[in-house]
């Protein structure tokens, strides 16, 4: 009867969780297999040869993961063991695919004297900031719940992030979407961040007031509609949403935003009510852009006609198609295609240059490791005990899942073209570092979530159950 | 470099990515239901130990708190026994130990025991729960005479 709660129930579910470190360890050495394995074969494709400085890059990449992995023994040893080592399998893999798409173009440019755009070094750099602020996040924030101190807070800081694009000076205009933001030497994508934030002022407000929203409301056609008053937060979204759109011209964003924001409030509430509303407001909204902004609509046209596009000059989403039927199953092997002649094959195309090198037997595998990811996410959620750290590991889960569908979509074209990048592979800053954050946030939820010394809080299934709705009770 | 070779190390990287995946999900299935209590060898000592106290109240220590008493606040002398552990601190109706205090939450602490340690925890409370002088965040031990501060109302454990 050891282990037992005394009305002989063993713990939520009947089990507690493992540790699973050891697995991780195992886990992160196949992931960088996969990192230093994909940098080897890009030098024998293109070069002929092992690159030279394979030991060098190996060791950083080396040094990297297991600092990570040494942070999580320390600083949260029952967090889950598979999400570090896929994120560390993406990120590797991407690193290999810009070094070859680096290669090519340094191939192009050594005929004509200009210098190559050339990017890995930087994603390497990029990644060594992002691995830092993972450790900072996981040794900082011992508790996630501290988090929903700031709900209003992150929520301000998100909202003057997003619009920080739109000021003069500091904000730039870059291929038609004014995203970015330059500071000195450096640009950053603020939507990036803002994303994380949003996700923690979503959560805490929801936390407190989805009661207001679950239960209040009248029913229509079947459906819970909810109360006109109560429109007032997805209203704010709907218009945030909208302003990026028109303004800034960032359908991702837009659509990452609003999308994050009716998940969380249809996961909180359980009504579909909100999901009927917000979808007919966003058709309603993208019909309007539709017509205004030439920019959508150009996008629109592509998506539904990629080859006529092709032949008028969009040649983007078409390259993308050609690249990746060119690759079919098995991939012209890493270095054996042309992925270079999709423009932006970097950043937003780079599953199409996985696509085409890797084939399909790739691209299955890097969507099954995004799926990896999302699934563990939600499974934090599902076992975190508290309703603002079930909410926050969903939320990151979702726009984990609606980014990379809104960018494989678009490359493979399913869904008109956005500018986002693809998570951990594609190259950019902001993208990279926002998101080993938010792998932290998850991490930390999952953590405390298998943690077995609240083993206090299973004491009873009907406990369980009602703990999870703990009512904040203000002063 | 010869065309085989290249082709070799097409299939060889492709089962590498894929050796990981599927790597990785057996371990998620192996990690799908934990480790089962009765198994005993894998689950941690912390959970294998646990609440002992509360299961088997026999083997009485001297020197063992026995119960829970509110020394300070609205509620002053109300009292819980220990050994209906573990004890639930609130606003709630369903609280072992009931506070009329405005900045106590519903739900806001536990006190519990592992092996012959007790803990309280807090609940995800809003004004949180303090030991001492400081807010916790995570179970924390307390002895008898141990201060535990709730909203306006100080707890502690008694022989």
């Amino acid at each position: 009867m050891m282990g037992r709660t005394p009305n002989g129930q063993p713990g939520f579910l009947g089990f507690v969780h493992r540790r699973r470190r050891g697995a991780e360890l195992f886990l992160l050495i196949l992931a960088l297999a996969v990192g230093i394995g994909g940098y080897a074969a890009v030098g024998i494709g293109v070069d002929g040869a092992v690159p030279t400085n394979i030991v060098g890059y190996g060791g950083w990449l080396v040094i990297l993961i297991v600092a990570c992995h040494v942070a999580v023994r320390i600083a949260a040893p029952y967090a889950d063991p598979v999400l570090l080592p896929v994120v560390a399998a993406l990120n590797g893999l991407g690193l290999a695919v810009i070094r070859r798409l680096d290669l090519a173009q340094i191939d192009k440019a050594a005929g004509t004297g200009k210098p190559p755009h050339v990017f890995a070094n930087d994603q390497l750099v990029w990644m060594t900031i992002g691995v830092a602020l993972f450790i900072g996040t996981l040794v900082v924030l011992r508790d996630h719940r501290v988090l929903q101190r700031y709900t209003y807070t992150s929520g301000l800081a998100a909202i003057v992030l997003l619009l920080l694009p739109m000021f003069p000076v500091i904000g730039r205009e870059v291929n038609g979407s004014r995203i970015w933001v330059h500071l000195g030497p450096m640009s950053i994508q603020p939507g990036e961040v803002a994303k994380v934030l949003l996700v923690v002022a979503v959560a805490g407000y929801l936390v407190v007031h989805r009661d207001a929203l679950a239960l209040a409301g009248r029913r229509f056609l079947f459906i819970d509609l909810p109360r006109g008053r109560d429109l007032g937060p997805i209203l704010t979204m709907w218009l945030i949403g909208m302003g990026i759109l028109v303004f800034q011209r960032d359908l991702g964003t837009s659509l990452l935003c609003f999308g994050l924001f009716l998940t969380m409030l249809y996961v909180a509430t359980e009504r579909p009510g909100w999901l009927v509303v917000g979808g007919l407001l966003f058709v309603g909204g993208a019909t309007v852009a539709y017509f205004v902004e030439s920019h959508v609509h150009s996008r629109v046209v592509t998506w539904l006609d990629p080859f006529g596009a092709w032949e008028t000059g969009s040649q983007q989403v078409g390259n993308s198609l050609f690249g990746m039927s060119w690759g079919g199953l098995l991939g012209r092997g890493l270095g054996g295609g042309q992925p270079w002649r999709t423009s932006y094959a970097e950043s937003d195309f780079i599953m199409s240059a996985i696509g085409e090198e890797l084939g399909l037997t790739g691209v299955m595998a890097v969507l099954l490791m995004y799926g990896l990811i999302v699934e563990r996410g939600l499974r934090a959620a599902l076992v975190c005990r508290d309703g603002f750290g079930k909410l926050v590991a969903t939320g990151l889960a979702v726009v984990f899942a609606l980014q990379v569908f809104v960018v494989v979509g678009g490359v493979t074209d399913l869904i008109p073209l956005t500018g986002l990048t693809t998570p951990f592979l594609s190259y950019g800053g902001s993208s990279l570092v926002a998101n080993w954050v938010i792998i932290a946030l998850v991490l930390r939820i999952s953590d405390q979530a298998r943690r077995p010394i609240p083993d206090l809080s299973f004491d009873e299934p009907a406990e369980v159950e009602t703990t999870q709705i703990v009512k904040a009770v203000r002063p | 470099m010869s065309e085989l070779t290249l082709f070799l190390i097409r299939i060889a990287y492709l089962a590498v990515l894929w050796i990981f995946v599927l790597s990785a999900i057996s371990v998620i299935r192996t990690d799908m239901f934990g480790a089962r209590l009765s198994s005993g060898q894998t689950a941690p000592k912390a959970a294998k130990s646990k609440k002992p106290a509360a299961a088997k109240p026999a083997p009485k220590r001297r020197g063992a708190p026995t119960h829970v008493v509110v020394v300070e606040g609205g509620n002053a002398g109300e009292r819980a026994d220990l050994e209906h552990a573990p004890i639930l601190i609130g606003r709630g109706p369903d609280a072992a130990i009931r506070l009329d205090d405005d900045y106590v939450s519903t739900r806001h602490a536990r006190i519990a025991a592992s092996g012959d340690q007790w803990f309280v925890e807090d609940l995800g409370s809003t004004n949180g729960t303090y030991v001492g002088a400081s807010r916790i965040n995570q179970p924390t031990a307390i002895s008898l005479g141990t201060k535990v501060r709730i909203g306006k109302t100080i707890l502690e454990l008694r022989k």
